[in-house]
């Protein structure tokens, strides 16, 4: 990263990214949580873009703004009383402790790992290698990720659906 | 590509981007480093707000929309104002601007402030990778076909946001249908935009657009099937009448309006307007050839036969508004699930296995009219097969009216024999 733009980008995202996770954590309404958490998904998103990997900036937004934050949206309005006001203090010292054993795992791991630096800019994730790679190289892995996928959502719609449900399919 | 009359000159207004780029460079001598940037955006920002949104979202979108819907429905719509009431746009919004915005004492102030802000950004954002002409477009990523769905996706957030901070149990209604709805039409709006990428091999706009100009043909010949399904699934993401349950005021008041007023209202309703552009931009560039016209666009300019055909798709919009009764929620979703998302899977096999055959033909011209003429005829045939094996069987000549359950339509559960 050289130059002024990428850097002063680079501390822009950062700063967003840390300020909305920070912000996740410490709200004390659930949907705040998910608002911030979506802004750290978007943050996530600009440091792909610093990257030049487009493709993946543009699949982060997609799947975790556009499908994952629109599904956990989904999943607390369907709870109930999980929108305000659920300030759930129980599991505070349970969670630091998780927090810090998670933070010494990663400290340990960025530490450790022998990490390759490129000297020159990365040429960018190129989408049409990227494709021509899952239909032809890794075409069973992705066909049977796929065929997982569809198992996993006809098994989620057989669970939930009702017998009151089921007479009216019947019917129609 | 390059038309033969179209030249590098900063007085050929065939392509706004030489004018441009001559007063950057000559500005660039003068002024101090870093100047140029600045001026690039403020003259970015007049000579699309005068060209394009001052037009289209006023005096189309606001203007145009009510006196069609209007005609359509044997009233006047607006005519007071001005000529032919043309000022009636700004009239409505030194009206909203001057309005108080109330916000309810149980809201949740911060998000219910915030989110018609989230929902104008996104608006903005689409356009700077739709190409108004060769040299016309902000961005030319390699995947602005992605980096448009990705932008698209926020607004269902901020209408979320709207509907859930306002403590009104209409707004929720509304914001909880939004997010389903989201859900269920995203799936076969990929679907159908995956047609026309496997068709170009390419998720770049421009070279959507390219694509369209070298084989001399649009892509909605060639994936008319996917030009419905886009069309279908975009109505139902931006709320538009036929299918806006989720501010269906004969059910819910107002969705996730219920609680706006004022500019705040205002943004939402302007921007509303700003989406169905943006899509019909979209859709023009995808499906209808872009800034290109059959080499016409070597004689008009590009970007005026861009935003004709943006207009002329808008109508398309307008249309099913002021002709179309609204769809029942669960109606609605049925259909996405069980009517769309099958076709769209059917319409991505047929044209996968034309890609292959015409892979191996090494991409002959001539064969790709052959498919489009192939693919016409089989959509046809597949949405009449499909919704004869789902068991909608439609009367050609009905003689008298009928209740819905009588012709095999939803019935309650505790009538039910």
């Amino acid at each position: 990263m050289e130059g002024f733009g990428p850097s002063l980008a680079f501390w822009v995202l950062s700063a967003l990214t840390l300020i909305a996770a920070g912000g996740v954590m410490v709200s004390r309404n659930l949907l705040h949580a998910v608002l911030f958490l979506i802004l750290t998904f978007v943050g996530v998103a600009g440091f792909f873009v610093l990257l030049s990997a487009d493709f993946i900036a543009m699949a982060q937004v997609i799947i975790y703004v556009g499908a994952i934050a629109v599904l956990v949206l989904f999943a607390i309005l369907l709870t109930p009383r999980s929108g305000r006001d659920n300030g759930e203090t129980r599991w505070a010292l349970p969670g630091i402790l998780l927090a810090v054993c998670l933070a010494a795992i990663f400290l340990f791991v960025v530490h450790d790992t022998a990490w390759d630096t490129v000297g020159d800019a990365p040429a960018g994730l190129d989408a049409r290698a990227l494709g021509t790679a899952l239909l032809t190289t890794w075409v069973v892995p992705f066909e049977i990720a796929s065929v997982l996928l569809t198992a996993a959502l006809v098994g989620a719609i057989m669970l939930t659906r009702s017998p009151e449900e089921e007479a009216e399919d019947a019917l129609v | 590509m390059t038309p033969f009359l179209v030249s590098d000159k900063w007085y050929d207004i065939r392509d706004l981007g030489n004018l441009s780029r001559a007063i950057l460079e000559a500005a660039d001598r003068i002024l101090p480093f870093g100047v140029v940037y600045v001026l690039a955006a403020v003259l970015g920002f007049v000579a699309s707000f005068l060209l394009f949104v001052l037009p289209s979202q006023l005096f189309v979108g606001v203007y145009g929309e009510r006196r069609i819907i209007g005609r359509m429905q044997s009233r006047l719509g607006p005519n007071r104002v001005g000529p032919f009431g043309l000022l009636q746009p700004i009239a409505d919004a030194i009206k909203l601007i001057q309005k108080e915005a109330l916000t309810p004492t149980q809201a949740d102030r911060a998000v219910m402030y915030v989110a018609p802000i989230i929902f104008v950004m996104p608006a903005v954002l689409l356009w700077a990778v739709i190409p108004f002409g060769e040299n016309m477009v902000i961005a030319d990523i390699p995947v602005s076909l992605l980096y448009f769905l990705a932008v698209s996706s926020l607004p269902v957030i901020a209408t979320f946001m709207a509907g859930w901070s306002a403590n009104n149990k209409y707004s929720l209604f509304g914001a909880m249908r939004i997010v389903s709805m989201a859900i269920s039409y995203e799936s076969p709006l990929v679907l159908a935009l995956l047609g026309a990428v496997v068709v170009t091999g390419t998720i770049s706009l421009s070279g959507m657009v390219a694509w369209a100009d070298e084989f001399n043909i649009w892509m909605a010949f060639v994936q008319p099937l996917a030009l419905v399904i886009y069309f279908i699934c975009v109505s139902a993401e931006l709320n538009r009448t036929p299918v806006d349950i989720a501010e269906a005021e004969s059910e819910i008041v107002a969705g996730y309006l219920t609680e706006y007023s004022g500019m705040k209202w205002g943004l939402f309703y302007g921007m509303d307007i700003g989406y169905a552009l943006a899509a019909s931009g979209f859709a023009v560039t995808v499906f209808l050839g872009g800034w290109t016209f059959f080499g016409l666009e070597q004689w008009v300019p590009g970007w005026l036969i861009f935003i004709a055909k943006t207009h002329l798709f808008y109508f398309l919009f307008i249309w099913t508004r002021g002709t179309l009764p609204r769809l029942r929620a669960d109606q609605l979703m049925a259909f996405a699930w069980k009517f769309l998302l099958p076709l769209g899977v059917f319409n991505l096999l047929i044209v996968s296995t034309e890609r292959m055959l015409w892979a191996e033909q090494d991409y002959a011209k001539g064969l790709i009219y052959l498919f489009a003429l192939i693919n016409i005829v089989l959509s046809g045939a597949l949405v009449y097969a499909w919704a004869r094996f789902n068991g909608y069987r439609p009367e050609r000549t009905p003689t008298r009216p009928r209740l819905v359950k009588q012709v095999g339509g939803y019935i309650p559960i505790e009538e039910r024999p």
